[in-house]
């Protein structure tokens, strides 16, 4: 069942959405040649508890980190490792929640290490646009499968394809909650978006095929083929003027010139 | 955190096997392939259409993962 939050609801959680944003921004800032993804984890729960919000991953069915770390061909749920050092060229997904005052915020970005090569680019600027692409269909009044439309067109359009096994959701007092948000499907279909919703979309995109593995830690998805992935996530409210981005951070995904 | 895709998150094995005897309460023993012997029950689906299992018949077992030696069956192939 959707819940339809109040304003003063969707106000509690850009709250945590506001943390949520800040927190990755400051991570980017750390992210460079030789930081481990331990320490991105560690920087994370420091930056949560300063901001006295709790991390919503750790300890959710299991997980033990605050920060999920996705390097290179993982595509969620990266696991941070003391010996995962980050080098030059890799793209790194971070995705992080909170919980403050009772409510969930959800967001991820895949940020540059260093200099990238011009496909680890495009495949960032891509799946960033298509949680744009997304976001523009999230009107009220339209079905929640235009959203999964425009996102899987938007990218597979330019020659990527889209992880199946993993999906958006609603979000407010549960970190998941009902829609399950796919990021493919025919238009048209599904429940209609209406002002109150509150949803995490999160597109995940692949520079070769679209199926995934988890590895034996039980959480890091990784692409079957190895090729690169990435993931860019918002919040998401739905209201009577369009759809507000509750996570909106500083900067969109940026390179450093050659 | 992405949620897994509800199809995703079936735990369930599927196995084919042979109908070896009937038991009291529509369970059955049911020899799979790999020589297990197992205790079935059939499915409520099965169950609303009427659909008979008799020994000799080979059916679908659905196993949990967390006790390997209990399934469902799930479907009677016309053989």
């Amino acid at each position: 069942m959707i819940i339809l939050r109040s304003r003063a609801e969707i106000e509690k959680i850009k709250t945590s959405c506001l943390i949520v944003a800040e927190v990755l921004d400051r991570l980017v800032e750390y992210t460079k040649p030789g930081i481990t993804t331990w320490e991105l984890n560690a920087i994370s729960e420091e930056l949560a508890a300063k901001k006295h919000a709790q991390p919503a991953f750790k300890g959710y069915h299991g997980y033990p980190f605050a920060l999920c770390t996705s390097v290179n061909e993982e595509v969620v749920h990266g696991m941070p490792y003391k010996h995962r050092r980050l080098k030059e060229g890799d793209i790194v997904s971070l995705d992080f929640g909170v919980l403050y005052d009772g409510y969930y915020g959800d967001g991820a970005l895949t940020a540059p290490v260093g200099k990238i090569n011009e496909e680890a680019a495009r495949l960032c600027q891509v799946t960033e646009q298509s949680l744009y692409e997304g976001i523009s269909k999230a009107i009220s009044g339209n079905r929640l499968s235009d959203v999964s439309h425009a996102i899987q067109d938007y990218v597979e359009k330019r020659g990527y394809s889209v992880v199946r096994e993993f999906v958006g959701h609603g979000i407010g007092q549960q970190l998941h909650e009902s829609p399950q948000i796919p990021n493919y499907g025919p238009p048209g279909r599904g429940i209609r978006l209406k002002p109150g919703m509150v949803l995490a979309l999160e597109p995940m995109i692949n520079a070769g095929g679209p199926d995934v593995e988890i590895l034996e830690d039980r959480w890091t998805a990784v692409t079957r083929d190895r090729e690169l992935s990435a993931h860019f996530e918002h919040t998401i409210a739905i209201t009577g003027d369009g759809p507000q981005i509750l996570t909106q951070r500083e900067k969109r995904f940026t390179v450093e010139p050659e | 955190m992405g949620d897994l895709t509800d199809m995703a998150k079936e735990d369930s094995i599927e196995v084919e096997g042979t109908v070896v005897e009937t038991l009291p309460n529509a369970m059955f023993r049911v020899e799979l392939q790999n020589g297990h012997r197992i205790l079935a029950h059939i499915s409520g689906k099965m169950r609303m259409h009427f659909i008979r299992i008799l020994p000799g018949d080979k059916v679908t077992v659905e196993l949990s993962p967390y006790d390997l030696n209990r399934g469902r069956i799930t479907y009677r192939s016309k053989s």
